[in-house]
């Protein structure tokens, strides 16, 4: 297989080819049975990939590069490393679950919602999986105008300007990306394919890290590349546009968005922006640090005061991915391995609380918290699985959740006292609006819109034990994990050395 | 060599089928048989470096692979045009013959204008490419904006070839050995002599004109507003990439060597086209005038390969050509078969012509740059120039914050044909959507991401 097709290939591939084939499909039931299908697929081909690494003669498997321009140097070049298994697992378990829990909801001409929720697993795997900087901004374009129109077309009333600002921000933050990514180039050094060609310079990732910038020029580029990571996380102040997003878009959409794709900007920071840059890193990891702290304390008391459900989620994403991105910048080896795993973690867990709040506006149409209330009394078992999901998104101990807060907060203690201490109230206020929403809605005064509540079907059932299953196995059994992540950690700190 | 002569023999051939052939669809037909047997002449000759005429020129022109590339991709676009918009030439008025006999005689004209290498041929061919224009401008003859139209273009653009009569003057005054060849230009180090100064700004200006960039495109918006829509399409994208093609290759074989003198002069330019074309086109109502200024703020996109003038610029150049105009034909194309030129007309074609709404929006994403398309391969192309040229790095920054400005513009289309609610009326004329036509706009929609994943395919043509 390693000399025809490899992992990362056919993660890309089989989604993109899945979802093609659903836009062909004139019927609903057809197009949703091949994108679980696919996706399901896609998953066997992520958990395969784990047992394939590490040794020399599984390269083929692992690597792919072809020649794709060759005037400029670029490769179709991917592969996968630690940090990629983990966040293309991360998408193979999220779309199955995605898509299981869309397929309840009725959608107007599913056929292209089901092609386009494929072709943005296909991008997204692409991002995850480039060590080529041209074949990284293709995909990382990819992933982004799918979702533009998943949003845009299926989402709420005003989706059209939430959705559209959305783009704008993400789109001018990849376009400075883009500039830098020239600028890089033009200092890498020449390059020599197999047939005898030279040529100037080369986009791949490795010459990208050996690249002739000296500081001032690398503190200028952070920031042209920080910029479109940051919009992409989102951290303050580069954030505004994603409440909105999320409140518009239909939930299966801001599922991936916020399980998925706010790690597209982490995994940028990790896999270019800090190993291409390590001095300007070291010089202004301290700025980014109060940025997300800033975010962190904004975003829960702006989650606090919320009413409306999904902008509650949100918010608190928002104060969550503030704490990875923070404890990355800590560069100590504890913090950046607690932002790797809690990527998976937290993927998993958002996803969990999307399919609750998923069903329950489907059911009641109502997204308002004080307009809701006793869903408890007829919805048990929905409700006990809900708590544990959201227990585990607020890192209770014995949940997946807590291996990685913890070690995320050891990382910001060893750097500053005072900045833990500021990400701790996010902590504790993010457990405050957590209880406060689940008391309301679950076990509050019983409203009438309850009444005709029923609990849970068979696939959002097997949707939520899973995530559940996962939650406890992590959070007994963080290991396996680490293990998978610890040499990308090991790299990462070398670099900047 | 090649392409000049087939070019104006082919225009004479097209006037004499106007008065021979009685049928009205025949022209059509002869005019893209014309077109292929230019095309193919050109690619031989781009494939064997010989012309079929031997003639000698004193070297007044220059036919390297740039520019017989450059050629083709005019002739390959000429041809999109032909196929997708040949049946609405048809419908502009009595005759059609004359209307494609001029687009020949313009084609003519780019080819002299894309392989001038003295002032004389840039100046004739220049000129062979607007008179044309003015007639085709004012070609709807009982419709007043048309005729306005067309006075005002022939007016403004008689000015401007005053301008650039009085610029080559000065020019051929300026330089020691008093001739019009380009390299007698190049004069080495030091400052710029003050005749050629003169001459240099008169020729910026004359050709600023031509290829509507900020501040002398005034004229811009009001003629391709008036003129047919059909015509508007030919002239905001071929004619117009060939003007960048003389502009770049004038300012590099006889400026280049003063580019650090004349740079600021073109960054001034370059901003204010973005600006201008972009913020406008914001503020549009009506598709075809949002176009015009787009094409506008597209020029300014272009302008950046004056700005960095190196080999990448060439690169640059010829994609943004293609991407450009391909995209604007086909869009064009859709837009004349609407009822209803303003944004609210498109509201809802996704559900009524689905086909027409998916080609549609590869092509406002392809001018938008989006990666997968050709627009973003010549974006990249043209930002890469720039880069490489070394100096003045915020010009890139500014040149792509506006270029995410256009998303504005673009994406409203997009909005309007997939997320808002049709009315009952039908959005397009569907007699008009013939079968051929459909398979063509798909064609071209896949022509662009083809050209958007895999751009060496024109660009290895320049290193043939």
């Amino acid at each position: 297989m390693g000399n025809y097709f490899s992992f990362p290939d056919l993660l890309i591939w089989l989604p993109l080819v899945a979802g093609i084939i659903c836009f062909l499909c004139r019927k609903e039931q057809s197009a949703k049975t091949i994108s679980i299908l696919a996706s399901l697929l896609v998953l066997g081909v992520s958990i395969a990939s784990l047992f394939h690494t590490d040794d020399k003669k599984y390269l083929h498997f692992n690597n792919a590069n072809y020649i794709w321009l060759k005037y400029i140097g670029a490769n179709y070049f991917i592969g996968i490393d630690g940090t990629g298994r983990l966040l293309t697992l991360l998408t193979a378990i999220g779309f199955p679950l995605v898509l299981m829990s869309a397929s309840r909801t009725k959608y107007v001409s599913a056929p292209s919602f089901y092609g386009l929720l494929l072709l943005t697993q296909a991008g997204l795997m692409g991002v995850f999986c480039s060590l080529d900087a041209l074949s990284f901004y293709f995909f990382w374009e990819l992933a982004l105008i799918p979702v533009y129109f998943l949003a845009s077309r299926w989402g709420g009333e005003k989706r059209i300007q939430a959705t559209f600002k959305f783009f704008v921000y993400t789109f001018t933050g990849s376009l400075l990306m883009l500039i830098g990514i020239i600028y890089v180039y033009l200092q890498t050094g020449s390059r020599t394919f197999e047939d005898g060609t030279v040529v100037a310079h080369s986009f791949s990732l490795s010459s990208f890290y050996n690249a002739a910038l000296s500081s001032k020029e690398q503190f200028g580029l952070f920031w042209l590349f920080f910029i479109a990571f940051a919009v992409k996380m989102p951290v303050f102040p580069f954030h505004t546009w994603q409440p909105d997003a999320y409140d518009q878009s239909p939930t299966p959409v801001t599922m991936v968005l916020s399980g998925i794709m706010v790690k597209m900007g982490l995994f940028g920071a990790i896999r270019w922006l800090i190993p291409m840059f390590p001095a300007a890193t070291l010089r202004f990891n301290e700025v980014v640090i109060i940025l997300c702290l800033i975010g962190i304390v904004y975003a829960s008391c702006l989650a606090m005061v919320q009413d409306n459900l999904k902008k509650l989620v949100a918010y608190s994403s928002i104060a969550h991915i503030g704490l990875m991105c923070a404890a990355l910048f800590t560069l100590n080896p504890v913090g950046i391995q607690g932002t790797m795993i809690q990527l998976f973690h937290h993927g998993i867990n958002i996803i969990g609380m999307w399919v609750v709040l998923n069903m329950i506006e489907r059911q009641t149409g109502i997204k308002q918290i004080s307009q809701l209330g006793g869903l408890a009394q007829k919805a048990p078992k929905l409700t006990i699985l809900f708590v544990i999901v959201a227990l585990a998104n607020i890192a209770l101990p014995l949940t997946n959740a807590f291996t990685g807060e913890l070690l995320m907060f050891t990382g910001l203690f060893q750097y500053n006292h005072w900045y833990a201490a500021i990400a701790g109230i996010g902590i504790i206020l993010s457990a405050v609006y957590t209880l406060n929403m689940i008391q309301k809605v679950f076990y509050g005064e019983w409203k009438p819109v309850s009444n005709f509540f029923p609990d849970l079907s068979i696939t959002e059932k097997l949707v939520l034990v899973i995530i559940v299953a996962l939650v406890f196995v992590f959070g007994v059994y963080p290991q396996p994990l680490i293990d998978l992540t610890k040499e990308s950690v090991n790299q990462l700190l070398m670099r900047l050395k | 060599m090649n392409a000049i002569i087939l070019t104006a023999i082919w225009g004479v051939i097209m006037m004499f089928c106007g008065v021979f052939v009685k049928s009205k669809k025949a022209p059509k037909f002869i005019a893209i048989t014309g077109l292929l047997l230019v095309f193919a002449a050109n690619a031989v000759e781009l494939a064997t470096k010989k012309s079929f005429f031997n003639i000698q020129v004193h070297d007044m022109l220059q036919m390297d692979s740039f520019n017989l590339a450059f050629l083709a991709v005019i002739f390959g676009c000429t041809l999109v045009f032909f196929l997708l918009s040949g049946a609405d030439v048809e419908n502009v008025g009595s005759h059609v013959a004359e209307y494609f006999a001029l687009i020949f005689f313009v084609l003519c004209g780019v080819s002299l204008a894309a392989t001038f290498n003295t002032l004389l041929i840039l100046f004739i061919g220049i000129e062979i490419i607007s008179i044309p224009l003015y007639i085709l401008t004012g070609s709807d003859k009982r419709n007043l904006k048309s005729n306005e139209a067309a006075l005002k273009y022939f007016l403004m653009g008689a000015f401007s070839t005053g301008i650039m009569l009085m610029g080559i003057a000065f020019l051929f005054g300026g330089n020691p050995t008093a001739s019009f060849y380009l390299q007698h230009l190049q004069i080495g180090v030091g400052p710029m002599p003050v005749l050629i100064a003169f001459g240099l700004v008169f020729m910026l200006v004359a050709l600023s004109f031509k290829v509507s960039a900020a501040p002398f495109h005034f004229w811009t918006p009001d003629v391709y507003d008036g003129a047919p829509t059909v015509f508007t399409s030919f002239m905001s994208t071929i004619v117009k990439a060939a003007g960048f093609f003389a502009f770049l290759r004038l300012f590099q074989n006889a400026f280049g060597n003063m580019h650090d003198q004349w740079q600021h002069l073109i960054i001034f330019i370059t901003i204010a086209t973005l600006l201008i074309g972009n913020v406008t086109a914001v503020f549009q109502q009506s598709v075809k005038r949002m176009l015009a200024y787009s094409s506008i703020a597209q020029a300014g996109f272009m302008l950046l390969a004056v700005f960095a003038l190196n080999d990448r610029a060439k690169e640059g150049i010829l994609l943004y050509a293609a991407a450009y105009s391909l995209a604007t034909i086909g869009f064009f194309a859709i837009l004349i078969k609407m009822e209803d030129y303003t944004i609210d007309g498109f509201n809802g074609l996704a559900r009524q012509q689905p086909l027409l709404a998916f080609t549609a929006t590869v092509f406002l994403l392809s001018l938008t740059g989006v990666p997968l398309t050709a627009g973003f391969q010549s974006k990249f192309f043209m930002l890469m120039a720039a880069v490489e040229n070394g100096n003045n790095f915020w010009v890139v920054i500014v040149a792509v914050l506006f270029a995410a400005v256009s998303a504005y513009y673009y994406f409203r289309v997009i909005q309007a044909m997939y997320f808002k609610e049709p009315g009952n009326l039908p959005l397009t004329r569907e007699t008009e959507l013939t079968g051929s036509f459909k398979a063509m706009l798909l064609i071209t929609a896949i022509l662009i991401i083809f050209i958007g994943i895999y751009p060496e395919i024109l660009v290895g043509w320049m290193y043939h």
